[in-house]
């Protein structure tokens, strides 16, 4: 008898045994000791030039682990190459939440990339935060309410030119430059939308441009023929070292407005020319690391600092090495914020929960602000011209959430 | 039991498919739906360049075609997806018909660059018809859901749809194969004025084997559509069309099987060098690719294939 119940309980408790753990189990991702985020970047192909992006942020949660990690518990960061091919990105994204058990996924780069995994993520219920795209489509959290953006996107500093060349250049005729896909689109749209009515009347040429396409000569040319006196460039650092140099060389001067996708002085100011590039005027949101202005600013030291030690094989003039450390800065803010509770609930609450975060390498008086309804991080930016040196920061501080 | 022997190894074959979705998660299982729809993509490039000796570089453009014909019916007409799938395999076959005829003109290599040039195009063709194709945005689909109140996961329908398609597509090419047009096929790329002399009507079947080629390879791609759920340009480029010449040498020239063989390796060997070196994955993949071709100079099907020759002999050498 007594055996028999010996047996019997032990029978019960070894199918039990199995599930009770299951039962208080933690989150997907998470341990006592760990949390494991997912990422993909575009180590290989056409845009690998981004993949150092995915290599900062590695190397930011290095140092993050080095100094005890998050609430005690070390962040296992996994990285998988998606090519920027969407096919490929479905599948490292499914083997991060099936079969790695990421908590979240963090920072997916490219806009094709991240609409072919968009709706499969929020079925899925994983955060998807921060997502390497300047699309506007991220900040959606009625429809998605598990994807979050981080940058300003393409449209919002698009509005912010047209209203500085209403309020400045009444007869302005504007010729455009831009890429001829979303990114291109996407700018092109701001400033439609935020000239208005004037749009018809104050555009007087538009030219696009193929990223595969060898130069924009041409079109620079056209755009002079056509009188403008005021040139939106949207273009990649490559075509828009051309176009500065061939504006300037063909005694083109216009008012000239180069997105922010270009503003680096290493690779697109210096190469076209600083005298050439003189009266150029953009729209920042982070501190241009190339710019001597911030030389002894803190901020700028202390990123110095890390990525010498922590990120050594990086490029110390690639602004996207500065992207990737203030991503993962954000990232670590909104896990220490999570405190305990690392439940993909909690995890997305606190990311949608940010007041007035300060980042360091973000231009003085810029927050990142977000809310339940609100999935766009940094919408602020300021304008800067180019005075041969450095950008002179002038203006107010646009803020597309107040507007 | 020699002859019998190949029929064992595909009804082991079939049967290990069909057990898949019980034995493995939901991950794999897309992993091995992607190893379905690449195996149909390469068996249509295998008959061009394998069995017709036509080198295609560019046969992700007809992959391409076939993907946004479903999509375009799927998200503008509500087409149900069955049917899409035969309209990509019928358009392909017209697209691939009517390239072929000017591509009769243009020999080995130049047909090589010919095709090449079409997958570089196919890309921005996709983007200028923005209207239909949605431009750099693509097309966002949903994934098919079991039909009939099946209990089973999305992944696994769609996994069981694509093996049927698949075995339908490859009984069709055997059948074509062994037959008296298979010949034909073969005798013009041994010798085309052997061929013509025994009265094939080369030009005809040239091109008809490019249509037939590209409709497999638009079938693959219409199933991609599905598998994926988005169709854009970026998952179109150029690396695509090589990816598949890779498939089918690894895998095994002028062989049925190794269209299977070659889908395995595409898929599975990227993921591998990257788990091994984070910093040099394609370095790894390179390397891969030397030793199959050093140690399996005709493929896998073909090392396989020599190795059963092999055994069997030895093993009739015995029993006598």
């Amino acid at each position: 008898m007594l055996r028999r119940t010996v047996l019997g309980t032990l029978v019960v408790a070894l199918t039990l045994a199995p599930i009770v753990p299951a039962m208080a189990a933690d989150p997907p991702g998470v341990t006592k000791t760990e949390i494991k985020i997912g990422n993909t970047n575009p180590y290989s192909g056409p845009a690998s030039a981004y993949g150092t992006i995915g290599k900062a942020i590695g190397a930011y949660i290095k140092k993050v682990n080095e100094e005890g990690g998050v609430n005690g518990r070390k962040i296992e960061y996994i990285t998988y190459d998606d090519s920027y091919s969407p096919p490929k990105a479905v599948e490292m994204v499914r083997k991060l939440v099936e079969q790695d058990q990421v908590a979240l996924l963090f920072q997916t780069l490219g806009t094709p990339t991240n609409t072919a995994i968009h709706k499969y993520v929020n079925q899925q219920k994983v955060p998807h935060l921060f997502v390497a795209t300047g699309a506007t489509k991220w900040n959606d959290p009625k429809n998605y309410p598990w994807t979050m953006g981080f940058q300003p996107n393409y449209q919002t500093e698009g509005r912010i030119y047209a209203q500085y060349i209403m309020k400045n250049f009444p007869d302005a005729k504007i010729g455009i430059l831009y890429q001829n896909d979303d990114y291109g689109k996407d700018y092109r749209k701001g400033l439609h939308d935020g000239l208005g009515d004037a749009a018809k009347k104050l555009i007087v040429m538009e030219q696009t441009y193929e990223v595969t396409d060898p130069t924009i000569d041409s079109q620079i040319v056209n755009l002079k023929n056509s009188g403008a006196n005021v040139f939106f460039n949207v273009t990649i650092p490559k075509f828009a070292v051309q176009a500065i140099k061939k504006a300037h060389d063909i005694g083109w001067k216009p008012a000239h407005f180069l997105n922010n996708v270009s503003s680096s002085l290493a690779t697109v100011l210096k190469p076209a020319g600083l005298e050439a590039s003189k009266g150029l005027i953009t729209a920042l949101y982070m501190k241009e690391i190339t710019d001597p202005q911030w030389r002894n600013d803190k901020g700028f030291q202390d990123w110095v600092a890390w990525m010498k030690k922590y990120y050594p094989e990086g490029a110390i003039d690639d602004q996207f090495n500065a992207y990737g450390y203030s991503v993962a800065q954000t990232l670590v803010h909104v896990l220490k914020q999570c405190g305990n509770d690392l439940s993909r609930e909690n995890i997305m609450r606190q990311a949608a929960n940010l007041k007035n975060f300060e980042l360091p390498l973000l231009l003085p008086g810029i927050k990142v602000n977000t809310s339940p309804t609100d999935h766009a991080p940094i919408e602020q930016e300021q304008l800067g011209k180019f005075d041969g040196e450095r950008w002179v920061l002038f203006g107010e501080l646009y803020d597309a959430s107040k507007k | 039991m020699t002859r019998r022997a190949p029929l064992l190894a595909v009804a082991v074959a079939l049967a290990v498919a069909l057990s898949l979705p019980l034995l493995v998660s939901n991950f794999r299982l897309f992993q091995f739906t992607q190893v379905g729809i690449y195996a149909i993509a390469l068996l249509g490039l295998n008959m061009l360049t394998g069995y017709n000796g036509q080198i295609s570089l560019g046969h992700g453009a007809f992959y391409a075609v076939g993907a946004y014909t479903t999509a375009i019916m799927i998200d503008r007409w509500q087409v149900p997806y069955p049917v899409t799938i035969v309209a990509a395999g019928v358009v392909c076959l017209v697209v691939g018909f009517l390239f072929g005829i000017p591509a009769l003109r243009l020999e080995g290599l130049y047909l090589a660059l010919a095709t090449f040039a079409l997958a570089l195009a196919v890309p921005q063709i996709l983007k200028y018809f923005e209207h239909w194709t949605g431009g750099s945005q693509g097309i966002v689909l949903s994934k098919p859901a079991p039909p009939w109140g099946l209990k089973i996961s999305p992944d696994q329908w769609l996994y069981l749809f694509t093996l049927a398609i698949l075995v339908v597509l490859f009984v069709l090419a055997r059948n074509l194969l062994a037959g008296r047009t298979g010949r034909a096929i073969v005798a013009i790329r041994d010798n085309p004025i052997a061929a013509q002399a025994m009265g094939v009507n080369t030009a005809l079947y040239k091109s008809l084997t490019f249509g037939v080629s590209a409709a497999y390879t638009g079938v693959a791609g219409a199933l991609s559509a599905l598998a994926i759920a988005f169709v854009a340009p970026d998952s179109f480029d150029v690396f695509r069309s090589i990816t598949f010449l890779v498939g089918i040498v690894i895998g095994g020239l002028a062989s049925i099987s190794g269209a299977i063989f070659g889908a395995l390796f595409i898929q599975f060997v990227p993921n591998w060098a990257q788990d091994i070196s984070k910093a040099a994955p394609w370095a790894i993949y390179g390397v891969f690719l030397i030793v199959f071709m050093y140690v399996m100079p005709r493929g896998i099907a073909g090392a396989l294939r020599l190795a059963f020759a092999r055994a069997t002999r030895r093993g009739t050498a015995e029993s006598a």
